[in-house]
């Protein structure tokens, strides 16, 4: 299975060696981690919890990897994303791309992330000195997903 | 009987995850299922207000206004999402 929501933590390290391991013609893995930040509209952030719906968002997740992998040749794919209670500094969200170059791997590890961002059904609550609250959508990063054409 | 499901804000301001309940008569599609549950008033008027932002899933898919509802459905309304 390359998506995978999970509340382990994961190691980039094997994610990418796994990402070319036995395949020869790959010549590009790139990767992106997403991490806890201890900042967020200017108020401390002391911990937060992911949510998300179990069912869709495993759903959600392989469609997208379907379309990167109708837009570019990849010879792997590999998407983590963590549920659950998560501090400052912990990792968050994972993606792994492999294919014989560059330009595609990282402009389908791009992707992913834009995509996962508006489409995947995630939320983070914050806890703050001032309380817990909801993180709001963005706009930027609905621009973000929105520059890849199509909608999604 | 259709299975409707609440996440994150919406979830905490309905006090519930989800409830089952008869297709309600003359609901079709997302909007009139919208539509119905705003009519209860209270947090469910609020919430899902023209104007507030929301999605809706149908059976794990997004949707939008003018998507169907059929007995057996489950649809799932949620804020805008906020993981990666």
């Amino acid at each position: 299975m390359s998506v995978q929501v999970q509340a382990e933590d994961f190691d980039l390290g094997a994610e990418v060696r796994a990402a070319h391991a036995g395949c020869l013609r790959v010549g590009a893995v790139a990767s992106f981690v997403g991490y806890v930040r201890d900042l967020n509209e200017g108020d401390e952030v002391r911990d937060l919890v992911l949510e998300h719906y179990p069912g869709m968002t495993e759903r959600a997740l392989e469609r997208i990897e379907a379309q990167a992998r109708e837009r570019w040749t990849l010879d792997a794919v590999r998407v983590i994303h963590r549920v659950g209670r998560l501090a400052p500094g912990q990792q968050i969200v994972l993606v792994v791309v492999a294919s014989a170059h560059r330009g595609e791997a990282f402009a389908a590890c791009e992707f992913l992330m834009d995509y996962l961002k508006t489409q995947a059904p995630f939320w983070k609550k914050e806890q703050t000195p001032a309380g817990a609250r909801w993180v709001e959508a963005r706009s930027s990063d609905d621009a973000a997903a929105q520059r890849w054409g199509g909608n999604g | 009987m259709i299975r409707i499901a609440y996440f994150a804000r919406l979830r905490e301001a309905f006090g519930t995850d989800g409830e089952q309940c008869p297709l309600p008569a003359g609901v079709a599609d997302v909007a009139a299922l919208t539509q119905w549950l705003c009519g209860r008033g209270g947090a469910f008027a609020a919430e899902l207000a023209a104007g507030r932002a929301f999605r809706v899933a149908v059976n794990l898919d997004m949707a939008d206004a003018a998507t169907l509802v059929r007995d057996g459905d489950e649809v799932a309304f949620f804020p805008p999402v906020t993981g990666g």
